[in-house]
């Protein structure tokens, strides 16, 4: 098959069935086209590395970089059109100053970072934050506002967490990576706290953000122990004072909605 | 110790960290990874309980080398969180409100958790109890204990920025990942107890406004920091 042609074929899978877009990714994939990757939009060259290489290797640090890219770029746009739009009550206006001036540092941060490995960054895409309308006031109603910051910092935590193991070989990205990874984490207890929420998280309780970010939340056991059986604590504090990962699969699904 | 020593968070510095090669003691620690993230991997678990009576550590303990070492020099930096809060909420500070009670106890006994949790996880590799010293500590006054409590999540964040590198095991990474993320959400709260609705939940003087990175410390940078409330001396000598 013809690469300009499986693109083609990508697309309108895409304009067809937005949902239906990782399935067709997965199809694409399987004609081994990684190597044309290069010349595709920056979502579908993310997808179709990470597909075509799950089959026998994990992602690759650029890969990983770029990925962790396009949801900087998510943050960065997300947090630039509430302040631009007026959404943000006034009282909280230094908070989100602040955020949207990490999630830029961390744009230019990760794209330096590809570029000095050789790696090619992927280009910012264009998004729809109402996720093709679940969230329709999201720049209108402060509190749909922070209910969708909250959904993309925790999701941020939770992805630069579980890439974590495919950074190893790289000691100076695997550093700059957490060093992103608390700086989302403080972000999201800030915008928790802005919801009256806790700044951790509860068992798997969201708040109103979409249950597919706070999945194995309410987790009790880790590196194989039930902490139940080891601390006298509540089960409750367990699942607090333990952050979970989330594979690049279940990111991109949550992200997805948002990204047209 | 300038902030400019410990964080090394500009663009350009990341890039210069990026070029340095790996040591060779690291690439060796990382060509064992493959092997070790193939096989079951097993934490030692002790079946420890937590009444378990250890004598204290009344004169200087080394954490140890290689991952176990990086796991007690948390297991020490735990110790000292849990011991804090504890007494923190035991003796509340005058005027402390029911909300900033309930935060307190919340991270009191996350941290208790993570003290619980690697004391086990390590088994019989790990460390004793470590004797703390918060003579410098104004326990009735909350300038006081949010001060103290802001300064130790800030030094746990860098802490564990800073040992990740250095973990061979992904599944300890990943754990420590687990736990930093939390130890950042408690920073943050703490921080805005103090100064609410500012910037400083994430200020300038932890996140480099240009890089967006927060701070990182090598152990050899966090211990003289936790030094200043240990009675017991903890040293790491095996760590960088």
């Amino acid at each position: 098959m013809k690469l300009e042609n499986l693109y083609n074929d990508i697309q309108s899978k895409i304009s067809d069935d937005k949902h239906s877009r990782r399935v067709a990714f997965k199809q694409a994939g399987d004609f081994g086209v990684k190597a044309a990757l290069v010349s595709l939009p920056f979502v579908l060259s993310s997808l179709l590395t990470k597909t075509a290489g799950a089959k026998n290797t994990s992602a690759t640090v650029v890969e990983v970089l770029n990925f962790a890219l396009t949801l900087e770029f998510l943050e960065s746009a997300f947090y630039q059109r509430g302040i631009s739009m007026g959404v943000i009550a006034a009282g909280d206006a230094a908070v989100f100053n602040q955020i949207v001036q990490h999630e830029a540092s961390h744009v230019i941060t990760l794209r330096n970072t590809i570029i000095s490995l050789a790696g090619t960054p992927v280009s910012q895409p264009t998004f729809d934050f109402t996720a093709g309308g679940a969230f329709p006031d999201v720049f209108t109603n402060y509190a749909t506002f922070l209910t969708v910051a909250q959904a993309f910092e925790d999701t941020g935590v939770r992805a630069y967490k579980g890439q974590a193991g495919n950074l190893m070989s790289n000691p100076g990205v695997l550093t700059a990576a957490l060093q992103i990874h608390s700086v989302e984490a403080r972000h999201a207890s800030e915008v928790r706290r802005i919801r009256g929420q806790k700044g951790w998280i509860s068992n798997a309780d969201g708040g109103g953000a979409p249950a597919s970010i706070y999945v194995r939340e309410d987790n009790y056991v880790q590196g194989g122990v039930d902490v139940r059986t080891i601390s006298s604590v509540s089960p409750q504090a367990i699942t607090e004072a333990f952050d979970e990962t989330l594979t690049m699969d279940e990111v991109l699904a949550i992200a997805g909605p948002f990204i047209v | 110790m300038s902030k400019q020593e410990i964080q090394n968070n500009t663009s350009e510095g990341l890039v210069e960290v990026i070029k340095t090669p790996i040591s060779r003691r690291n690439f060796l620690a990382f060509t064992g990874i493959s092997i070790a993230a193939a096989g079951v991997v097993s934490l030692g678990l002790q079946g420890c309980k937590t009444d378990d009576i250890v004598a204290p550590v009344t004169g200087s303990v080394d954490v140890g080398k290689n991952d176990t070492g990086v796991l007690n020099y948390a297991y020490a930096l735990e110790q000292l969180e849990a011991a804090f809060y504890i007494q923190a909420v035991a003796t509340p500070y005058s005027g402390m409100t029911g909300a900033e009670l309930a935060i307190l106890t919340d991270i009191r006994d996350h941290e208790i958790c993570h003290r619980d949790f690697f004391k086990a996880a390590i088994g019989s590799a790990a460390i004793g109890s470590l004797v703390v010293n918060f003579s410098s500590i104004n326990f009735t006054s909350r300038a006081s204990v949010l001060g103290t409590a802001k300064a130790f999540e800030d030094l746990g964040v860098s802490a564990y920025n800073g040992a990740g590198y250095y973990i061979a095991n992904p599944v300890y990474l990943e754990l420590a990942g687990k736990i930093v993320s939390v130890e950042a959400r408690h920073a943050a709260a703490i921080r805005d107890l103090l100064n609410p609705r500012s910037a400083d939940f994430a200020g300038n003087d932890v996140v480099d406004a240009s890089s967006g990175l927060d701070v990182q410390r090598k152990p050899s940078q966090v211990l003289p920091i936790a030094a200043a409330y240990l009675s017991t001396t903890v040293t790491a000598n095996y760590l960088p």
